[in-house]
């Protein structure tokens, strides 16, 4: 057996009050697709900042090859040929993608002037291996996330690097493009460049990697052959016990219509749309991303006109111009983007729950803080928030508590229609089958949900029914008896236009 | 265990370091001069910094929801200007509420085209600096304005009368502050307000509305600034048209040094108060160990940029880091 390319023996790292890491080791073989898989909250991220030398280790160390080195800082893994592609980007907006890809060590002529012509061929070679769309000249922030993602992919594979580490790197990529990013991880792999991939993704897991090491509460769980391993297996070691996802239609009797759609359209973004949503079921709607839903969302939430057609609430027709009004309404939307527009990461748990209401909460002229912690408490158990108490800052909880405490600020507000948008975004998958039950415990009890998400297994999992889009619009819809995978697929993809006449 | 580690050492100074530089202060200044710790002393550089402590508590409110004011220097030479103009053609009785009625209208003004218009507040303010400087000019002529009979009038009671031995100055300062500390702790405003500095995004998505509260913000700060001028012009019933200038940067400093996070969402009245002192007892300490009057403006920024410096460095655990 060939000997690691890259090894990490035994760190240790502790925060006050907290082992984010418990002796846990990790070796990468050169030509292997490895991947590190665990929990929000498992260490994933720590280790990999001890890598980069963002942490220094209090125990252990890194290899590699046979030399033991010290990574006192992001330039020294990168003088040792470690890359790492960020979920979260790191490019200049302003500046063109061959500036991006290059940026620090433009090519030069004489007096120090950039060499564009120069750059831009080295990084047009670069982008044809990537087979996408745009060229050197392009500007970053005229790019798609998606695109920009594959810029930050462009330029790792400038340096000559040994070990490339993938973090989440499909979570905004399209099928097509995913099939670009397996194509350069594979050639990479064939240079005998070590990759760590981290994903929540289990397909992509056993697809295109060869052993998976797993980490739980900082601790080291084991490293396993993925030809030998299954998703089962796999998630037993992340959480330690078995998960459900089987489909889950509705047996209880659904009540009136709670929201119905006509006709709505909006410019270019969807078309025609009609539906409508009974109390107690929950209709999800799947499609690419970019197909329209979150801006149906937005609409029915106040955040964006339509252009046309109406908006019906329990039968009477409303205009909503607002967020404000959609809330006066009983309308709520868990938002896609979590830290972005769900949170106020700065604020503290309790503040961050009661804040929609925060002007109804009042005794005197003052906000009512025993009501709003009274809230908080109920919706902390109800949703099994793990957090020190209500005076933790929102920024300091993992991705699955700070979703359910946007969850909870919601429910706590009794909405009539509650919209959910990529619930389980970034989320592990403990929390994730949380989220799940807890939807349907909504439906339930009677609430009228609408789930927008772009994993077909959540999809399956919650929804009663399934409103498949594509670009704008409504393909079809299906009950959960009769739609099958491919049928959905076929549907998003715009295969076969299934519209009723 | 009696010792501390190194973490509870930096959380504790993260928290606390405000307070213990301001406690370290007054030690080394009463230290140098032993007048500097006397009631006579104290009382006055409380009242000296009454003015910029009045406009500090508006301006806290504007930092925090994520914005900055740079015009309340030169908005409260208008208000000065205005009332003591006003006060010789109504009378006091009618200048001061339509001093802050003006004043006011500044303030929404600035309030709309931040809140409503969503333009950039720096560029806004730093226009309005200039833009209400003009005005006051216009208005006066660019003569200096005084009042005629600076015996026979009661308009000098907010700048230089007492009640119950303190100077009334101090008590607008600390009644204002008691106020507005509560606003900003205790009523949904504040939290909106904390909300829209956090997260903008987030706080809309909730349902706040952003632009009204920009909007109030600006509007409290103006209110602020025209009971500076009152005070200003109550206690020297006469003005230059250039008395408040310069005055925005150190009650920007004195919101910093207290803590409030220029990039919002944090901050405390509180901590803008003890700011305020901080920077009034420094230059005061400044004084009376015998250094010129000159120096203090260099002294007082390196002090500035030390203790924004330790902030952060406390809050991250290091002196300098390569990642923010």
């Amino acid at each position: 057996m060939t000997d690691p390319i890259l090894r990490l023996e035994g760190i240790v790292k502790t925060f006050p009050g907290v082992r984010a890491l418990d002796n846990v080791s990790l070796s990468v073989l050169p030509g292997e697709v490895h991947a590190l898989m665990g929990e929000n909250g498992a260490g994933k991220s720590t280790l990999m900042k001890v890598l980069g030398g963002l942490h220094q280790p209090d125990g252990g160390g890194i290899y590699m090859g046979r030399d033991r080195i010290v990574m006192s800082g992001p330039l020294e893994a990168k003088a040792n040929g470690i890359v790492f592609i960020h979920q979260e980007l790191s490019l200049a907006e302003e500046l063109s993608v061959a500036e991006n890809i290059y940026l620090g060590e433009l090519p030069r002529k004489s007096f120090g002037r950039v060499d564009w012509s120069r750059l831009a061929e080295q990084t047009n070679a670069i982008l044809k291996k990537l087979n996408v769309g745009f060229d050197a000249r392009t500007l970053v922030g005229d790019l798609s996330i998606a695109n920009q993602q594959m810029v930050e992919i462009a330029r790792a594979l400038t340096v000559d690097a040994k070990a490339v580490i993938f973090d989440e790197p499909t979570a905004s990529l399209t099928d097509a493009e995913k099939v670009v990013l397996f194509d350069v991880i594979a050639d990479l792999k064939a240079d005998g460049v070590g990759i760590i991939y981290i994903s929540h993704r289990m397909e992509e897991i056993f697809k295109i990697t060869d052993r998976i090491t797993v980490l739980r509460d900082g601790e080291y769980q084991g490293t396993v052959e993925t030809a030998n391993a299954d998703e089962e297996s796999v998630t037993q070691m992340m959480i330690g016990r078995k998960l459900d996802l089987s489909r889950n239609a509705s047996h209880h009797e659904l009540g009136d219509v709670a929201i119905e759609v006509r006709g709505l359209s909006c410019g270019g973004l969807y078309q025609e749309i009609d539906f409508e949503i009974y109390r107690g079921e929950v209709v999800g709607f799947y499609g690419l991303v970019g197909a329209g839903r979150t801006e149906i969302a937005e609409t029915l939430f106040g955040l964006r006109d339509p252009s046309a057609g109406k908006i019906l609430l329990d039968g009477q027709e409303v205009r909503i111009h607002s967020p404000a009004d959609a809330i006066a309404r009983g309308i709520s939307l868990v938002p896609e983007d979590r830290k972005g527009q769900g949170l106020v990461l700065g604020m503290n748990c309790r503040d961050n729950m009661t804040l929609p209401q925060v002007d109804d909460l009042k005794a005197g002229p003052f906000v009512a803080e025993g009501a709003e912690i009274a809230i908080f408490d109920l919706y902390r158990d109800r949703l099994d928030i793990r957090t020190p108490g209500w005076k933790q800052k929102v920024g300091n909880l993992s991705g699955g508590n700070q979703q359910k405490i946007v969850i909870g600020k919601w429910l706590s507000m009794h909405p009539n229609v509650l919209i959910v948008d990529e619930p389980t975004r970034g989320i592990d998958v403990g929390s994730k089958s949380e989220i799940h039950n807890l939807l349907r415990g909504l439906a339930a009890q009677g609430y009228a949900v609408m789930v927008i998400s772009s994993e077909m297994p959540e999809v399956l999992h919650v929804s009663d029914r399934i409103v498949a889009m594509y670009s704008g619009r409504i393909m079809r819809t299906f009950t959960s008896d009769e739609v099958t995978e491919d049928s959905l697929i076929q549907a998003i993809s715009g295969l076969g236009d299934h519209r009723a006449a | 265990m009696a010792t501390l580690t190194k973490q509870q050492i930096g959380s504790i100074l993260a928290k606390q370091g405000i307070l213990i530089a301001f406690a370290l202060f007054m030690i080394a200044f009463a230290l140098g001069n032993p007048k500097f710790l006397t009631v006579d002393n104290l009382f006055s550089v409380v009242r000296s910094s009454a003015i910029l402590g009045v406009m500090a508590l508006g301006v806290t409110f504007v930092v925090i929801s994520g914005n900055l004011d740079l015009s309340v220097g030169s908005m409260m030479s208008f208000s000065t200007i205005v009332v003591l103009d006003l006060h010789d053609k109504i009378g006091p009785f009618l200048a001061i509420p339509a001093m802050f009625l003006m004043t006011l209208a500044l303030g929404g003004l600035i309030g709309f085209l931040v809140g409503y218009l969503k333009l950039n507040s720096l560029i806004v303010t730093l226009g309005m600096l200039s833009a209400i400087h003009g005005l006051t000019l216009t208005y006066s002529g660019g003569q200096n304005m005084d009042i005629a009979d600076k015996e026979g009038t009661w308009f000098s009671v907010f700048g230089q009368g007492t009640a119950l031995g303190i100077p009334v100055p101090i008590l607008i300062f600390a009644g204002l502050a008691a106020l507005l500390g509560l606003v900003l702790a205790k009523t949904p405003f504040g939290r909106k307000v904390y909300a829209v500095g956090g997260n903008g995004t987030a706080a809309t998505f909730s349902g706040i509305r952003r632009a009204r509260t920009v909007f109030t913000c600006y509007l409290m700060s103006a209110g602020c600034v025209a009971t500076a001028g009152l005070i200003q012009a109550s206690r020297s019933l006469g003005s230059q048209n250039t008395v408040g200038q310069g005055l925005e940067l150190e009650v920007l400093a004195a919101v910093i040094l207290g803590g409030a996070s220029l990039l919002g969402g944090s901050g405390t009245v509180f901590k803008t108060v003890i700011g305020v002192l901080i920077l009034g007892f420094i230059q005061n300490g400044l004084l009376l160990i015998g250094l010129q009057f000159y120096v203090q403006f260099v002294v007082t920024w390196v002090i500035i940029i030390l203790a924004v410096w330790l902030d952060v460095a406390a809050k991250r655990g290091k002196l300098w880091s390569p990642i923010a």
